[in-house]
């Protein structure tokens, strides 16, 4: 692994109502360098709250606190709001699922990417819309001139995620927080999606971190992946040696998952166990 | 006799400039007891077969038969004890003020049934779940527990069709495990006939012996099982969806990159 | 479970406990919860509160009035409050205190009135709307969109005034105008409802037309029509008062809050009390009416809150 990014020890968000305290992340430890990381695991087992928890995009009722949560040499939670912004704007960007609701429906998609543009850089209108142009062109859309002037609704799910990483990518950030970024497009259009924030990670050298519930996709995409059950994280691997896992969770997720071409005639069923969500040991 | 009968099937949705085909000559035919699948992209109009199937469609043309029976010539409510549906949306598809009872005992009254209450008790354990939720309301429930509800429902009236609308794919992947498990035995229990829509195709090789791959309201080829899994597709189509479910392929990326 | 641990139950355990047993624990336990959540919203509480006083008012008018409302006393008019006369007198010597406690009635029977009128039209053809769409809802829609383009009072006007002034044409003429905000609600209701799967459920289960709408869309388009009546009941209050203070409306010599002040205006630079007091009475109670109807909507409507 590279020199991480982002290096975050024993993370716990704690969400405080007046009935009860929910931990509902628990002593989460990880780091990403110029690679593609997955935090996979069901739902309600606390994946995206890390990812909003990194920027701080939580609800004021969470309580974040950590050992560590470095990025670039930043400590994230000692930064001032405004400083933080400026983190979430130019340095870390966000896929969520679904681009339709990050985009302004009443403004053309085009317009959109040459505001993001003027945003960051002191240029006339007329070059920043050279510059978007050119920016629809890298995330593979092939004909940006058309595309430009269509309003979100005309666009569909993959076109609309193209565009969101379009824009997204202006600032150069150095990492990408991704939450189920390709769980609402089909296989073929996610696959397409998928390699372009490859080639980002590859040839730009950003730091990827991809929230997903899908094992089989995160097992060929990724090169690690952390398992998370209950708000912790119960094992990390290496992508490719996902097959290997050794905690009982993985195993039961990975198998009872249908495979094509592997007759069963039923499938595996976790037995969740008490004992998973026990308190795993801090990293110091 | 096949079970499901599918001729010709087209339908247009929409007025004047707006209006657009949907289906387009839909041909396919399940065997009873057996288990159909319908695979393809999003708008490829595989949901709408289900919904034609069911009646919840009705300006469409051709024809379409159950247990050798026209929709033309069957009354609504006999159409109803032959076919059920299961929704996508455990969330969406149990009313939020109706009471697991009611659900369950609503088709039951309406269909002018004498012992209610034993049927819901039956039904309730049958699919797993028991009279301890007999009395709550849907928000109580977790995802997998509804669907678990709209099974029962969909069963209540003992039909021998359950049309199955990506039932498993807002769930987690154990829970996915639990309800497919659970479609397996009561196909076996009952001798149900399935027609599962789904976009997984992994789902699809699990349940079903026979499948037809859809693409924008057509059928583009109609296979069994064993020649999908061991590359008797002969559509580029289907051999690219077997391609992109199975993994994060760089090379398949690449060549639909190339061939567009 | 057996049913020796059941017997153990405390009424509170029995009312929030998750094994519930039959159809009655279960709706006793929605609204246990429904009340938890409405009595942590102080205002609609007072809200609550004040309507509670103004039903116990009407029920016991002639316990609670020091004197006969319509009884006259030329040689005590226009007398200031006082310990003989609480909030004084008007300039027939009749004791205002027990014209208002009389008055709550005509007020109460006006909102109950328009409301049970207004409630079942509205519904009726909002849900008719929406469900079946096409024609019916074009025919239906424009002819609420008639009726909503009058202005309410100006309408009431003109039906007092063909029907002739009193108490039971201003019920019907604020009916008149109160109706059409419900329907366009329960029209967006349905046809939000109409396309979910739950309904298509019920189709395929058998279920007809009037089965649906009153068994599945009904049950949800009510709460939010609950409370859009009950915000509206401070309007019908205005709108009765506006009528009375018109003369069209309650005649005289009923203790009607609108007509109470209506009459007073004349004194009103030298007698203060004869207008301000059952001006009083016509804010303090569709004040709260509004603030009930807000912390109804908190835990009626499923889109808010829980």
């Amino acid at each position: 692994m590279t020199d991480p990014i982002l290096s975050v020890r024993n993370l716990n968000v704690t969400y405080l109502s007046s009935r009860a305290t929910l931990n509902a992340v628990r002593n989460v430890s990880f780091d990403i360098g110029r690679e593609k990381v997955a935090i996979v695991g069901e739902s309600g087992s606390g994946k995206s709250t890390v990812g909003r928890a990194v920027v701080r995009l939580l609800t004021p009722s969470a309580k974040i606190t950590a050992d560590r949560m470095d990025f670039e040499g930043k400590n994230l939670l000692s930064l001032s709001e405004r400083k933080m912004q400026d983190v979430r704007g130019r340095r870390i960007s966000m896929i969520l699922q679904d681009p339709k609701y990050s985009l302004n429906p009443v403004v053309t998609v085009g317009e959109q990417v040459t505001e993001a543009y003027r945003v960051h850089n002191k240029v006339p209108h007329k070059e920043a819309k050279e510059r978007a142009l050119a920016q629809l062109a890298s995330v593979q859309i092939r004909d940006p001139a058309h595309v430009y002037d269509l309003y979100p609704h005309e666009v569909s799910g993959g076109m609309g995620q193209r565009i969101m990483i379009a824009m997204m990518l202006i600032p150069e950030p150095s990492l990408i927080i991704a939450d189920e970024p390709t769980s609402a497009l089909d296989v073929t259009v996610k696959l397409q999606v998928l390699a372009i924030l490859d080639d980002l990670v590859r040839d730009r050298g950003i730091g990827l971190m991809f929230i997903s519930h899908d094992l089989n996709l995160v097992q060929s995409f990724c090169d690690r992946v952390l398992i998370m059950y209950a708000g912790q994280v119960v094992e990390e691997l290496r992508g490719d040696e996902l097959g290997d896992a050794k905690h009982d969770y993985t195993k039961g997720l990975l198998a009872s998952l249908p495979r094509i071409g592997d007759r069963r005639g039923r499938l595996s069923v976790l037995d969740r166990k008490d004992s998973w969500s026990m308190p795993v040991e801090k990293r110091p | 006799m096949s079970m499901i009968d599918v001729r010709k099937l087209s339908l247009d949705l929409g007025e004047g400039v707006r209006r657009r085909q949907i289906l387009n000559d839909i041909s396919l035919s399940v065997e009873a007891g057996d288990s159909f699948g319908l695979v393809g992209e999003s708008g490829s109009g595989k949901s709408t077969v289900l919904r034609c199937i069911a009646g919840l469609y009705r300006h469409w043309t051709g024809e379409i038969s159950i247990d050798g029976q026209t929709f033309a010539s069957a009354d609504r409510m006999g159409w109803c004890r032959k076919v059920q549906m299961v929704f996508q949306d455990p969330y969406g598809s149990l009313h939020p003020k109706h009471k697991i009872d009611t659900i369950l005992s609503e088709p039951l009254r309406i269909h002018g049934f004498k012992d209610i209450d034993r049927r819901v008790s039956q039904i309730l354990t049958q699919v797993g779940l028991g009279p301890r939720f007999r009395y709550r309301f849907p928000h109580q429930l977790s995802g997998g527990q509804r669907q678990r509800v709209a099974i029962a429902r969909a069963l209540i009236l003992e039909p021998k069709i359950l049309l199955l609308d990506e039932p498993t794919s807002a769930l987690d992947v154990s829970i996915q495990a639990e309800i497919l498990n659970l479609f397996s035995d009561l196909r076996e229990q009952l001798d149900l006939t399935y027609l599962l829509v789904s976009h997984d195709l992994a789902v699809i090789d699990h349940m079903c012996s026979n499948l037809a791959v859809m693409r924008s309201g057509s059928v583009v080829e109609s296979l069994s099982r064993e020649q999908m899994v061991h590359g008797g597709a002969t559509e580029r189509y289907t051999n690219t969806l077997l391609r992109a479910s199975e993994k994060y392929d760089r090379e398949l990326v690449d060549e639909l990159a190339a061939a567009s | 479970m057996t049913v020796d641990t059941r017997q153990n139950l405390t009424l509170r355990q029995w009312m929030t406990t998750e094994e519930v047993t039959n159809g009655r624990q279960a709706f006793v336990q929605k609204v246990y919860w429904g009340a938890v959540g409405f009595l942590q919203n102080p205002l609609a509480l007072i809200g609550l509160a004040v309507i509670v006083v103004l039903l116990l008012v009407a029920a016991f008018a002639p316990l609670i009035a020091t004197h006969d409302p319509l009884a006259q006393d030329l040689g005590a008019a226009l007398q200031p409050p006082s310990a003989a006369h609480y909030f004084g007198t008007d300039e027939l010597g009749r004791d205002i205190f027990s014209r208002i406690v009389f008055g709550s009635r005509i007020t109460l029977y006006i909102v109950m009135l328009v409301s049970v009128i207004v409630g079942p039209i509205g519904m009726a053809v909002g849900m008719t709307a929406g469900y079946f769409g096409g024609w019916t809802d074009k025919v239906l829609m424009r002819v609420t969109d008639i009726f909503l383009s009058f202005p309410s009072l100006v309408l009431a006007l003109a039906f007092a005034a063909a029907l002739g002034p009193g108490l039971e044409n201003a019920v019907i003429a604020i009916a008149l105008t109160a109706w059409p905000p419900i329907a366009r609600l329960a029209r967006a209701e349905t046809m939000t409802i109409r396309s979910s799967d739950f309904i298509a459920a019920a189709t395929l289960q058998g279920a007809g037309s009037i089965r649906i709408l009153r068994h599945y869309i009904f049950p949800l388009c009510l709460p939010s029509v609950i409370v859009r009546i009950t915000l509206n009941m401070a309007g019908i209050i205005l709108t009765a008062a506006g009528l009375g203070f018109l003369g069209l409306g309650a005649q005289p010599p009923a203790p009607e809050w609108g007509a109470m002040t209506s009459a007073g205006r004349r004194f009103m630079l030298d007698s203060w009390w004869v207008v301000t007091m059952p001006g009083s009475a016509i804010l303090i109670v569709s004040l709260a009416f509004n603030l009930f109807g807000d912390g109804l909507r908190d835990f009626l409507d499923p889109r808010h809150g829980r």
